[in-house]
Formats: structure tokens, sequence, C-alpha cells
């Protein structure tokens, strides 16, 4: 099964990059772990059960286009496949290693893009690892691909885009939350406000105040939310709030946290790729070429494991990498697909005005970043935020050696709950950058795989 | 706060280097009562003491030196007291299991050149560790998940193995509690003998030192020619595979698979010559989880949740270095590959030799002497 | 606790710690579990305490469950089949248990 292109995601830049690389007939393979094609954001477009339903709304549906354009495109789409390593072969190309529930398999490819997506931004709070407790887009992964919604009192609380769309797609589906817990800082209005005059113009504006009025129709909002804990004995019963001052208890049997969505680097920093700390997201993004090209030739990034921009940026991001990886295939057509780039440029561009903005606005507190000392960073290994200051405070260099003294970020998870959480809590305390501080070292498997399917890597080896 | 010891940039003795041979030493000085610094680099470095395997071993080791053989032993046998009075200095258990261990032949004519090797060594070393050889039904009895391709192994009752990631915190935490200044983020980058003692130079600043111990590790390679020692190290990879957590099924290590207490079962350890590279490749992880489903067929369904590739600090002979300095009186060398099994012994005849200056005979075969000329210093 | 919004066009059965259940084609396994009323997926083998899906979308390694007598699968990515056979609760695994794998 090798091949000239291998994508890794089938989301909105994973398709489209499928779909422009296909143009040139060039062999393209896309794996993708999930079932279903469309990735988070048209997570089930093609045959999830609410697809006839506007309940998702119409951004949702104009992903079914895009869907259908892949299935048409001659892409070899390899679901339920999850990408455990690249590696670069001695010849200019990368060895992929690819891994179903059955097996393990290193297939070779001349190029590769990641085009992976984004994770909820870890939301520390006391109690959160308390069953009931879940992020806003797990809910609405459930949403889009079983329609199931929540029952009994739910709390949606933070801050974020997300926050909106969740609350609206469950008032159109007449689930009434508990309440919705806003908090976004009351002083990030002021700093957002430089960037307003991008925000009117991008197409954010309008849907973001229809979903408001839709939101404010339906559940009771409560802004000014400092302070959250999820409270209950080995599973929720409730969630006490710090709003403006005032101290106060909801009974709840679910809550759904987000801080908003950062990209997912394990794959691409275990695959070698430099990441830069963006003070403006608060996440390591990868130093990309404008071609969407990493700092491992012939690697590419698109979509929001490039920087968070949603899905329509993802999509342009996704046609340019495309577009970038044929002129490297044959340089000598370049020139024939200008229009396609510039079209596809100027939507970037269009995409991303008002990002600044919602930057700004929706940029998470530091204490839902950074918890108090008794509160768990790292779910897998138990380690409180306390264990990591303490060892800080006694000269710990950085988030490698707090692994090797804490197990923070040797779980099963490899740092992609705690990872963030880890290099902020350095640089706050050390008075470095995030950027110094780096992040923890990733490596590949960057998902499990097991014992015998990593031996048969080994045996094919020896066949050749 | 790590500044706040009593001894910051002038003390008696500088220890450079943080991983476990430093911080064993460094340890070992402090509780003889010497005023330490503890020069450290960053959180990225090669430092083999985040990546190593755990073992306490002496199973095969020394067979062209029966000194080192003997100094393995003497280490192993005094982990017990060490591990004991570690875990009261740092409140850190170490999980310290001395139950045996087993080496595992996947054919006969391995274990036969296995048994024969081990005779060897008993007949340069008598007085050292016995070494059984067990065929497959009585590795069988004592492991009953055994598979049939292991036709059989060698085992010695004095091996075993430790949290080795929790002795490198107990060791940071029993040094700091003992008073020693340490100074992470410091890599030292030149060193300059005065009339009494060193100028040591690193970017966050000068230090001066009576004494000083180069713990470096590979970066030992660079600094002993400065003091008129050599330390001939290179890098030799070894990449390691970790599973999901697993009830515990397995009673003692193996060579290359051992159960930590925390239930994660790990694979190892290629050697391999690639230089400054801690990367890693399927085709080794391959071949060392290959090898595990021989020895454990059920193994086979257990989840790899992590891997990683560490560099050993390897002598051309792959025997420890302890040196004291002929131009540079002060200045000592202390490096070797198993950091972990020898922690005991730096601890306490290491540290002592380096306290009183006195060099014992156990270890005089340890020389870089043994590879030829010693440069003269810089 | 979760509900349906629509019904399910086609169905199969599923048996969650030995009691046969209907859940839909499509769902996951924890989609599955989380009708049900069921958050406690598993306990860690650390501090034994009970954990249930938390980012629904691989992440997190929080919703692990035993499928088909396999430990540890994330019931958020795998998706219902007729006879599928999920426990929850457990920690560590014994190394027996990979029998079936
Ligand atoms: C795969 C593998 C498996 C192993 N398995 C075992 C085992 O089972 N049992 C066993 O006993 N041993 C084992 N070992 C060996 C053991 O880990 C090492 O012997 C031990 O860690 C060496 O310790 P060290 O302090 O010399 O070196 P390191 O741990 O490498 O530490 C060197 C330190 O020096 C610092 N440094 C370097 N240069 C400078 C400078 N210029 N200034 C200041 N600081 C500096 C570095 O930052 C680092 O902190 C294994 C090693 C590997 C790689
Ligand atoms: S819920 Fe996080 S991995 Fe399944």
């Amino acid at each position: 099964m090798n091949c000239d292109l291998l994508i890794i995601g089938a989301g909105p830049a994973g398709m489209a990059a499928a779909i422009t690389a296909r143009q040139a007939g060039i062999s393209v393979v896309v794996a993708d772990e999930n079932p279903a094609v469309g990735g988070q954001v048209y997570r089930s477009v093609e045959t999830g059960p609410l697809v006839q339903s506007d309940l998702l709304g119409a951004d949702y549906s104009s992903g079914r286009e895009l869907a259908e354009v892949f299935a048409a495109s001659g892409a070899q789409h390899q679901s339920g496949t999850t990408v455990f390593m690249i590696e670069r072969t001695q010849t200019h190309g990368f060895t992929i290693g690819l891994a179903t529930s059955e097996r393990a398999r290193m297939v070779e490819a001349r190029h590769v893009l990641i085009a992976t997506g984004a994770l909820e931004r870890p939301c520390p709070i006391p109690g959160w690892t308390l069953p009931g407790v879940m992020t806003a887009g797990a809910a609405q992964t459930l949403l889009k691909s079983s329609a199931i919604a929540p029952e009994g009192p739910t709390i949606l609380a933070g801050s974020g885009p997300l926050l909106s769309v969740l609350a609206a797609q469950y008032a159109r589906a007449g689930v009434k939350l508990a309440a919705v817990l806003d908090t976004t800082p009351r002083g990030n209005w002021l700093k957002a406000l430089p960037h307003l005059p991008g925000f009117l113009m991008s197409p954010y504006l309008l849907k973001g105040l229809k979903l408001l009025r839709e939101v404010m129709s339906a559940h009771r909002i409560i802004r000014h939310v400092s302070a959250l804990e999820a409270v209950g004995e080995g599973q929720l019963s409730g969630v006490s709030v710090v709003a403006s001052g005032r101290t106060f208890m909801i009974p709840a049997t679910t809550l759904l946290l987000h801080q908003g969505v950062v990209p997912q680097v394990n794959l691409a920093m275990a695959s070698g790729v430099a990441h830069v700390w963006s003070e403006a997201r608060l996440a390591f993004e990868p130093a990309l070429a404008p071609d969407g090209e990493t700092t491992v030739p012939g690697l590419f990034i698109a979509g929001d494991s490039a920087g968070i921009g949603g899905a329509q940026a993802a999509q342009a991001r996704g046609l340019l990498a495309g577009l970038a990886i044929l002129d490297r295939i044959d340089p000598a057509t370049r020139a024939s697909r200008q229009t396609q780039r510039s079209r596809a440029e100027a939507s970037l561009a269009r995409s991303l005005r008002g990002r600044a903005f919602l930057d700004a606005l929706y940029r998470p507190a530091p204490q839902f970043r950074m918890p108090a000392d008794d509160v768990i960073i790292c779910r897998c290994e138990d380690v409180t935020a306390g264990d990591v200051r303490r060892l800080i405070a006694r000269g710990t260099q950085g988030p490698n050696q707090m692994k090797a003294f804490t197990r923070a970020g040797m779980g099963p998870c490899q740092g992609r709950s705690c990872g963030l959480t880890l290099t902020e809590l350095f640089a706050k305390q050390t008075g470095r950058s995030p950027q110094q501080v780096g992040h923890l070292r990733l490596r590949a498997p960057v998902k499990p795989i097991t014992v015998g399917q990593m031996a048969g890597l080994a045996d094919a080896e020896q066949r050749d | 706060m790590a500044g706040q010891s009593r001894c910051g940039n002038d003390c008696d003795i500088a220890v450079i280097g943080g991983g476990v041979v430093g911080l064993s030493v460094a340890y070992g000085l402090a509780s003889r009562g010497l005023a330490v610094t503890l020069l450290d680099e960053g959180d990225v470095a090669y430092r083999a003491s985040r990546g190593n395997f755990a073992l306490v071993w002496v199973q095969g080791k020394g067979i062209d030196l029966p000194d080192y053989a003997r100094w393995t032993m003497g280490s192993a046998a005094a982990w017990k007291n060490f591990a004991e009075t570690l875990r009261r200095d740092s409140g850190i258990d170490l999980a310290l299991e001395q139950r045996g261990g087993l080496m595992a032949c996947l054919s006969e004519r391995e274990l036969e050149d296995r048994t024969a090797q081990m005779s060897r060594l008993h007949n340069a070393a008598p007085d050292c560790a016995n070494v059984e050889t067990l065929d497959h039904r009585q590795i069988k009895e004592l492991l009953p998940e055994i598979g049939p391709d292991v036709v059989g192994g060698t085992f010695c009752r004095h091996d075993g193995h430790v949290n080795a990631l929790r002795l490198f915190g107990a060791l940071h935490e029993a040094c700091l509690r003992r008073g020693i200044a340490y100074r992470p983020n410091a890599p030292v980058e030149a060193l300059v003998q005065m009339a009494n003692g060193f100028r040591i130079a690193t970017p966050s600043g000068e230090i001066r030192a009576r004494r000083l111990v180069l713990a470096a590790g590979l970066g030992n390679a660079k600094l002993a020619p400065l003091v008129g020692l050599a330390a001939p190290v290179r890098p030799q990879r070894g990449q390691v595979m970790v599973t999901e957590k697993l009830a515990p099924f397995l009673k003692f290590p193996l060579g290359t698979i051992r159960q930590t207490d925390e239930g994660g079962v790990m694979l190892g350890d290629s050697k391999e010559e690639v230089g400054f590279d801690t990367g890693s490749s399927h085709q080794v992880l391959g071949t060392i989880a290959a090898h595990a489903v021989k020895v454990f067929p059920l193994l086979a369904g257990a989840q790899i949740v992590r891997s990683w590739g560490a560099l050993r600090v390897m002598s051309p002979d792959g025997y420890p270095i302890y040196d004291r300095s002929v131009s540079c009186p002060g200045a000592y060398l202390v490096t070797c590959h198993s950091g972990v099994t020898l922690a005991a012994a730096h601890a306490s005849t290491i540290a002592e030799a380096i306290a009183t200056d006195i060099w014992p005979d156990a270890i005089a075969a340890f020389s870089a002497r043994r590879f030829g000329d010693v440069p003269a210093a810089a | 606790m979760f509900r349906r919004l629509l019904e399910p066009s086609r169905q199969v059965t599923i048996f969650v710690n030995g009691q046969a259940l209907i859940a839909a084609v499509g769902d996951t396994v924890a989609a599955a579990l989380l009708l049900t009323g069921n958050t406690r997926f598993r306990h860690t083998a650390k501090s034994n305490s009970p954990r249930g899906p938390y980012c629904g979308m691989g992440v997190c390694f929080d919703c692990l469950v035993t499928i088909n007598g396999e430990p540890n699968r994330q019931a958020c990515l795998a998706l219902v089949q007729e006879g599928m056979e999920i426990m929850t609760g457990a920690a560590a695994p014994k190394l027996a248990a990979y029998k079936r794998a």
C-alpha cells in the first residue's frame, strides 16, 4: 500500500488535501482512527443520525459536500486506522506505522501530511476526574454520531466558541441545561477590543450573534465565573461555583467542560517537527513554511494541528498543502495551479479574519490552566499541581525531568492531558517563557499498539 | 529552595553531573560532612539515569575482569542497606527487590554458550555470584507463563531490580536534605586549576571549589582532559518499551523483561552504536517485542504505552573508570555504565575514597590508564 | 445520564457485564454505556478511583473497558457490534486476560 502521499486525518484539512492531490492523479492514502470521515467538526457527516436535520447547523451540512467529493476522488480511505509513528527513510521518504485493531504494518510514502486536528485544552479543575465530568467536545461528539444528549441536570462550563455552539444545538434539540457557566474573564473584552475591526468583517460576527440569541433564550447563563469545582463521591453530584464573588452549588449529574482547543502535537513532535509557543493562543504550534511544510522536509501539516483556525481555514490549508505537494512532485506544472492557490489563499485569509478577536476574548483565565495545589493535573498518573510546584521549587529543570520524578506524562495519554499544564506551571514559577521551558519530549508509538503488533513489524522486515 | 544550602559559589567539593552517578557520589560525600555543590545541565540532556532498565544485576558481569565481578557483587550486596538509608533520608521507597534474576535462552546453542561463559566467570572469581543453569521445566515451575521457545536459562539469586526513577528522585531529595547546593541549568564549560582549588565556569556564573568530581556521564569525555584525566566514553543506544500496567505476574526480573512495582512491563534493551541519537526505530522495537513474545507469548496482547531511546555511557571495555588526577590534584573522575547497580558502591566506597583521598585496592583496576596514555592538564 | 433524541433505525444486542442490552448501529461502546446510566467505566491502577469517558475522542484513555476479552480498549473509539461482550470496572488486567487477544 505504498503511496505518493499519506494523509493522517480525514477532517476538512485532510479531505481537501486528498481531493487536491488526486487531481494530478498521484496515489493518496488517508488514514483516520475514526470509523468514518469528517474529523471532529464534520463527525458522522455521511451517515450520522442527524445529517438530515438542521439541528447541527448549516456549517455542519456543508461538510457533506466535501465528504462526497472526497469519496469520489479516488483517495484510499483507511478508517479505524491509527498512525502510531512516522520515520524518515534514507531515500528522502517516510515509513509510516499504521495500526488497526487487528494488525500493525509499515507503509512507505514519498510525502506525508499531518491533519490530525485539535484537541480540547486540559481543564484541570478540582474533581475533573469524577465520572460524569466530560468535555463539551465529548458531548458534541455523542450528539453528532449517535443523537445522544444528556438527561438530568447538566452544566456546560467554560469559555470559547464551542460552548455557544453546543448550547445552541441543545436548545434546538429541546435539551435544557441547568446552567451555562461562562468563565470568560471580564478583562478579556477590553483586551479583545483592538481586534474588533477584523472580527466585525468576519463571518463569525453574524453567526455568533445568532448563536447567542438562541442560547440566551433557552438556557440560564451565569457569567463571570471565576472558580469551578466538580463535587461528588465517586460520581458527579454537583458543581460548586464562584461567580461575581458569590459562591454557590448547583446539583448536576453531568458537567461539560471547555476551555478552547489546541493543536494535536504528539505525532508531529514525535516525528521531529519543531514547534513554537503561541502566546496569543497559549499553545505549541508547528513551525511551518507558508505552504504548510514543517522543519522536516517532505512532511506537511494542515488544519487545526497547524494552528487553530476552524473548519474553513482547515480546508483552505489542506488545499494549499495539497498544491504544495504537487509542486514538489511536478515543479514544471506549478504555474497551472496558481489560480487555485490564489483562491485558497484568499479563502484562508478570510476565514482567519476575526480569529485574533476570538483568541483574545476566549483566552482562558490562569486559574483554569494552572490550578491550586491539590488538583490533579496528570489524569493518568494522579499527579497534582502541588507535586509539580514542590519539585520546581527543588530545582527540577523542566517537564522531562519532572516526568522522571513524578511520572506526569507517562501514562497512556502520553501527556495529551497534562503537557500544556506542565509547561505553563514551569513558566509561571521560574519566570521563563513557555518557549524556553519547552514541551515534554514525545515519542512513537504515539498511540498504544500491542507487543504482538510491534513484534509483527520486525517479522515483516525479515521477510523482505 | 535549592540555593539556600550552606555552600553555594565556594565549596569543599563540586560534583559535575546530576545523573545517578553524580548524585550517588554527592550523597555519599555530603553524608561524610563535606560541603558539596552539584552542577547539572538543563531539562534536555543526555541523561541515562532517566532511561535505564533499572536492574541491580550481577550475573555475567566481569567476564574479562574479575575485579569488576567483585565490585558489582559488593555493590549489589550493599544495596539493601543503601536503599533503606536512602528511604530514611528522602522519604521515598525504592521498591528494591533482590529475589534473583533470569537470562532466558531461546536455543540450546545459546544456553550452552551462556552456561560456558558463566562457569568461566565463576572460575575467575570463585568468591562471586553463583549462577545456576535451569532447563525449561525448572523455569516453568518458577514462571508458569513462560513460552515453549525458552529452552532454559541462567539464574542468579543475587540479581534484582529497583524503581530507577524513584532512585533518581530519592537521591535528589536526599542530597537536598543533606544540604547539597544543587545548581541545575549550569552546564560546565571550562575548568581551571588554581593555587587552592578549581574555577568552574558555567553560563549561570562561576563556582570555586577546592576539589571536584567529574560525574557528567557522556559529558566527561570533554571535561576530563581539562584536568589531566581521560574519559574515553562513547554513547551506546538502548531502546526500551513499557506496557500498560498489569497485575503482578513476574516474581523476578529477566535480563530484558521486567515488571515494575507499578505494574508496567519493561522490554529492553538494544545495544546500538548510533552516536548521539536518542531516537527509536520500528525495526529495533519490533525485534525487542518479538523476543518478548517468545519468552512470554501472552504478552503479545498487552499494549505498549511508551518507548524511548537512551544513551549508555560506555568505556572501551565497558567497565567503569575511577581516577584521580596526577597533574591536577583534587580532580576525580567517576563514570560507568551500570550506574544503578553500582549506586550503593558509589555512595560508599567511592565517596569515601574521594573524601579521604585514599584509593583502595578494590578500585585500582579501574583507572583509565588501562586504555593507554592519560593526557596532561590543558 | 444520557438519552436518545431519535429512535435508532438499526439495532444490535450487546452484553454489558453479562446483561443483554439493545444499542444502535453506529453507537460507540461509550455511547451505549452512557445511555444505560453507566459513567464509571474503570478504576485506575494507581489509586483505584473510578473513571469514565472524558474527552470522547481517543485522547484521555479514561474510558477503558474490556471488549470481547481484550482489556483496556478505548470505549469512545470502538463501535458496538452484534453480540459484543463488554466488561467495565477493571483495574490492571492479569496477563491471562490476553489469552483471548
Ligand atoms: C537503555 C539503558 C539501560 C540501562 N539499564 C541499566 C540497568 O538495568 N542497571 C544498571 O545498573 N544500569 C543501567 N543502565 C546504565 C545507567 O543508567 C547508567 O550507568 C547511569 O545512568 C549513568 O549515570 P551517569 O550519572 O554517569 O550519567 P547520566 O545519567 O547520563 O547523567 C549525566 C549527567 O551529567 C550532566 N552533564 C553532562 N555534561 C555536563 C556538564 N558539562 N556540566 C554539568 N553537567 C553535565 C547531564 O546533564 C546529566 O545529568 C542503563 C542505561 C541505558 C541507556
Ligand atoms: S473518552 Fe477519552 S479516550 Fe475515550
